[in-house]
């Protein structure tokens, strides 16, 4: 369980796309919580639905997209039924997000400081040269030198790990409880990335902003967070402490994807690998969507497996976990 | 990547159709644009069929009786044989079969235009693209020239100098034409050169010209495609207007165009049907096409794609 | 070593120049102090693969590691020196020699969705090379086709089918198929697995070691991810801003980086074994190449830099057998 107050609890969260195709589950039966200050890592591969759960919670999915069922409690408060003028309010200000591609979040043909002050107009009735000093201090804050300067540029002007550096800022700028990152370092070099993960574990420890960091990265994830979700095809498979998931894996995907990792396998030894694919979300095998993959797999997987809690801070769901204690 | 961030990632057993087969799937969303398209197809039959539908054949001077001219629609002949659904010109012909005849030949001169155009400025097109250098430097400013002038005023010089008849219609509009063809294909090959499937093509050692044609230009057909359709319908827009003021195709083998301009004079006096079924014949079918052409754009457009 | 080495690139430059248009040449004749832009991507790279060696090559942004693969695989030429295949310099040799050597050398690319032409079945993807070149029959091709798709791990029968109609991980195993078609000695893989889901990955790198054995392959394994490098290379090359800075057999690399690059690097790559904490990184972000810094190009970033790192490019010299290393700090001993 989160220690201290719980910022995000998310409960029982399902968000449908209603296709020409079928119906796609995204996300299905997802529950978590973060709590101040404390980092989240929501890992899964491409399809798992992880990036769709990011958006739900900030309401920014479209149609043919909705949250068809579940709860999204922030501060106590449900988020599901709010109506979009209050949604507006909390977004950028309270609840931020961070993505992938900062070009998402900048506008090109806008300054820097236009974007940022504007930013914090939206959501604080302050002075102009308020807004711009809170916008130099959030460069500050991501480790941007030089901040008069750069406010004056334009976002083609900066190399990619600036861009996201400047998104992080903006994120930053009206003190939000929770920052929602998703994949924000995948696209980046090795030294930038470390630079960010860096800035940003530091950020979240002084400020006690909660933060869930959606990535396939496990690595990143081991340095960054203190608990994990893994999700598969939508779901939860497995929740827990960074280091009891990534020291004592109990579902076998995630033993599967822990043991997948280069630096888990001996060099010139063939890599353990999970066979097969993901299964399309269209067409999901009844039961345990990980069944048709997994080493462990029988009959009773046919049916849906709920989440368990084998030992304190731990959930997983499967019928058939590893032994905590031989992992 | 490509797609966007929300939708999820669906499997790939679910797209089982060809390329070709998901395009008619989703061009047939539009209601508007299969109306356009049965239109189309509407008139194309009347074109090819026009000999065999007429009621009468319009161009023979013998079945042609002076006392049956600019009657209104729906009037009997003199000798009691036909009705005159759409009435009669100047010279007692029966309008619908003029317009029957007047389709054929208009659509004829456009499509046969359309299509060498299309095959010109495609080739023209992919060189430019794909060698680049100095080829496309002066491919290019041949295609800026050729464009700078409006497309009348450069079928008109055409005309000029080589005179009448349907084949000098047909290679005016082709020069007219093939400039947009060669741009709109040129755009594509800029784009698709980049892509690593390309470089792929050339670590294989395959030879420029079968990268050229085998690889690029299937990728470049949407683009052309819009274009044509777009193209086919100003073409035949650009010969009727030729026609009009009395430079495009001999009288005796008239097309919509030249059909309007002879009943131009009868406006005024209350005999409208000369001028304004063939008008309506003209509108009809430059609307069906654009329609269709219309969709096409929105079907073809890559950052619509599902 | 007795024979040549398979791939060896001696002093390989490649220099792109953004040539001036009239209106800046004329603004130049009058005295702007407008340049034509070069972007140095590689610089005087010397690199050597022998055969069925895989050769990681690893590098940030900006270290032209992806222009050296292309440049290997004949896609780009080089602006200076030579490349030699089996001793021979590839420039020199017979067109009909030529072209069979650069059938020899395939590349693998990293895209899964723009490396394959979505508008041809995979069989003419995968098939259309070997027939051109002759290596098949047109009555064989059915038969030669369904085996190299097997060995790659997909259903004949999937032959007929589209691009889209297949997943990343599948895509790729296509174009390895479409490389595997011509039968190469030699394979570039430009960043090959780094679009695809890790589960994935494991797949296919099993799958590059598996056809390395079984057909005696050789690789250039270039990439960003250090752990995949480490797994799969038998020696590596780091590359920064253009230039070769250290090269050493992968286990010692990894137990004693010499290049304070290399040692960064190594120490910023996260791994699942540090846990709540991350390490306080090198500073500075990666020079543009289009305007690096002069001398050895690290030297903002370095913590040991000095004097002589500013005014003086560190030539690659051999530290230890086998291993090479580009710094002045190597000097002083």
């Amino acid at each position: 369980m989160t220690r201290g107050p719980v910022t995000l609890r998310v409960d029982g969260l399902r968000t449908h796309f209603l296709t020409k195709v079928g119906v796609v589950k995204a996300v299905d039966d997802v529950s978590f919580q973060v709590g101040r200050g404390e980092v989240l890592g929501l890992v899964g591969e491409s399809g798992s639905g992880k990036s769709v759960t990011g958006f739900s919670v900030l309401g920014l999915v479209d149609p043919p997209g909705r949250i068809v069922g579940g709860r999204i409690l922030f501060w106590g408060h449900d988020l599901v039924a709010l109506p979009e003028a209050e949604w507006r309010d909390l977004r950028g200000s309270k609840i931020a997000m961070i993505f992938q591609d900062p070009m998402m979040t900048l506008n090109p043909v806008l300054r820097i400081d236009t974007q940022m002050i504007e930013a914090v107009l939206a959501h604080d009735k302050v002075g102009r040269e308020t807004a711009r000093q809170r916008a130099r201090d959030a460069l500050g804050q991501v480790g941007i030198s030089s901040p008069d300067e750069r406010l004056r540029a334009y976002p083609h002007q900066f190399s990619g790990g600036m861009r996201q550096r400047v998104a992080i800022a903006i994120a930053l700028l009206n003190r939000p409880d929770l920052i929602i990152a998703d994949e924000p370092t995948t696209a980046l070099d090795v030294t930038i990335q470390a630079q960010i993960l860096y800035e940003v574990q530091k950020l979240c420890r002084e400020t006690g902003t909660a933060l869930i960091w959606i990535t396939h990265d496990l690595s990143v994830v081991a340095g960054l967070a203190d608990r994990i979700c893994v999700m598969y095809a939508g779901r939860i498979v497995e929740e827990g402490g960074i280091d009891a998931v990534l020291d004592t894996p109990l579902h076998p995907y995630t033993k599967g994807l822990i043991g997948s990792v280069p630096s888990r396998n001996r060099r010139g030894v063939p890599l353990s690998q999970i066979p097969g694919m993901t299964p399309s979300l269209l067409n999901l095998p009844e039961g345990c969507a990980f069944r048709e993959r997994c080493p462990r797999a029988d009959e009773a997987c046919h049916a849906m497996p709920e989440m368990t809690v084998p030992s304190v801070d731990r959930q997983v769901r499967c019928f058939h976990p590893h032994d905590e204690a031989i992992g | 990547m490509s797609q966007s961030t929300q939708e999820p990632s669906v499997g790939t057993a679910d797209r089982k159709d060809s390329p070709s087969r998901r395009f008619a799937a989703d061009f047939c969303e539009s209601r508007l644009a299969v109306g356009g398209l049965l239109v189309f197809l509407a008139i194309l039959l009347v074109a090819v069929f026009a000999p065999q539908i007429s009621p009468q054949d319009p161009y023979d001077l013998v079945a042609l009786d002076i006392l049956d001219s600019r009657e209104p629609p729906g009037t009997q002949s003199v000798s009691g044989h036909l009705t005159f659904w759409l009435g009669t010109d100047a010279q007692g012909r029966d309008m619908l079969s003029a317009i029957f005849y007047g389709l054929r030949t208009s659509l004829l001169v456009g499509a046969m235009s359309g299509f060498i155009a299309l095959c010109l400025g495609t080739c023209i097109g992919l060189m430019a693209g794909y060698f680049a250098g100095r080829v496309d430097t002066v491919i290019m400013r041949i295609v800026d020239l050729q464009l700078s002038f409006p497309s009348i005023l450069v079928a008109l010089m055409v005309l000029a100098v080589l005179g009448q008849g349907v084949d000098k219609i047909i290679l005016a509009l082709v020069i007219v034409q093939w400039a947009y063809y060669a741009r709109t294909v040129r755009a594509s090959v800029l784009a698709e050169r980049q892509l690593e499937y390309v470089e792929a093509a050339q670590c294989m050692g395959l030879s420029r010209w079968r990268i050229a044609f085998r690889h690029l230009l299937p990728n470049c057909l949407p683009p052309l495609i819009v274009v044509g359709t777009v193209q086919v319908a100003h073409a035949i827009a650009v010969e009727a207007t030729l026609s009009f003021l009395g430079l495009g195709l001999p009288p005796t083998e008239p097309s919509l165009g030249l059909l309007i301009a002879n009943g131009f004079d009868y406006i005024m006096s209350g005999r409208y049907w000369i001028s304004i079924f063939p008008g309506i014949a003209l509108l009809i079918t430059i609307a069906s096409i654009n329609l269709v052409g219309d969709q096409l754009r929105d079907v073809l457009n890559p950052r619509l794609q599902r | 070593m007795t024979a040549p080495a398979l791939i060896a690139l001696e002093g390989i430059s490649k220099r792109f120049v953004k040539p001036l248009d009239l209106a800046a040449k004329i603004a130049q004749k009058l005295g702007s102090s407008v340049r034509e832009e070069v972007v140095h991507a590689v610089d005087q790279v010397f690199l050597e693969v022998a055969e069925g060696e895989v050769v990681g090559l690893v590098g940030e942004s900006g270290c032209g590691k992806s222009t050296l693969g292309r440049i290997v695989a004949g896609i780009l030429e080089p602006s200076d020196g030579r490349m030699t295949y089996r001793g021979d310099d590839v420039t020199a040799l017979e067109p009909t020699e030529a072209k069979a050597v650069a059938l020899k050398i395939q590349m693998i690319f990293q895209d899964p969705f723009a490396s394959l032409n979505p508008r041809m079945r995979v069989r003419d993807i995968v098939g259309e090379a070997p027939l051109v070149h002759g290596i098949v029959e047109r009555g064989e091709i059915e038969d030669y086709l369904d085996d190299v798709l097997r060995r790659c791990g997909l259903d004949p029968n999937f032959k007929r089918r589209y691009p889209h109609q297949f997943s990343g991980g599948q895509r790729q195993r296509i174009g390895i198929a479409r490389a595997l078609a011509v039968k190469p000695e030699f394979i570039v893989c430009d960043e090959a697995v780094a679009a695809l889901d890790v589960s994935i990955q494991a797949q296919v790198l099993n799958l590059f070691m598996r056809l390395r054995e079984d057909l005696n392959l050789t690789y250039l394994f270039i990439s960003h991810d250090l752990g995949v490098v480490e797994h799969i290379s038998d020696r590596i090359y780091i590359m920064y801003l253009g230039r070769v800075v250290e090269t050493a057999p992968t286990e010692e690399l990894f137990d004693a980086p010499n290049h304070p690059y290399t040692q960064a690097l190594l120490r910023e790559v996260p791994r699942l074994d540090v846990r709540h904490s991350i390490f306080k990184p090198v500073s500075g972000e990666i020079p543009s190449p289009l305007d690096p810094p002069s001398g050895c190009h690290f030297h903002p970033r370095c913590p040991h830099a000095t004097e002589r790192c500013r005014r003086e490019i560190p030539a690659l010299k051999e530290i230890a057998s086998g291993r090479f290393s580009a710094c002045h700090l190597n000097d002083e001993t």
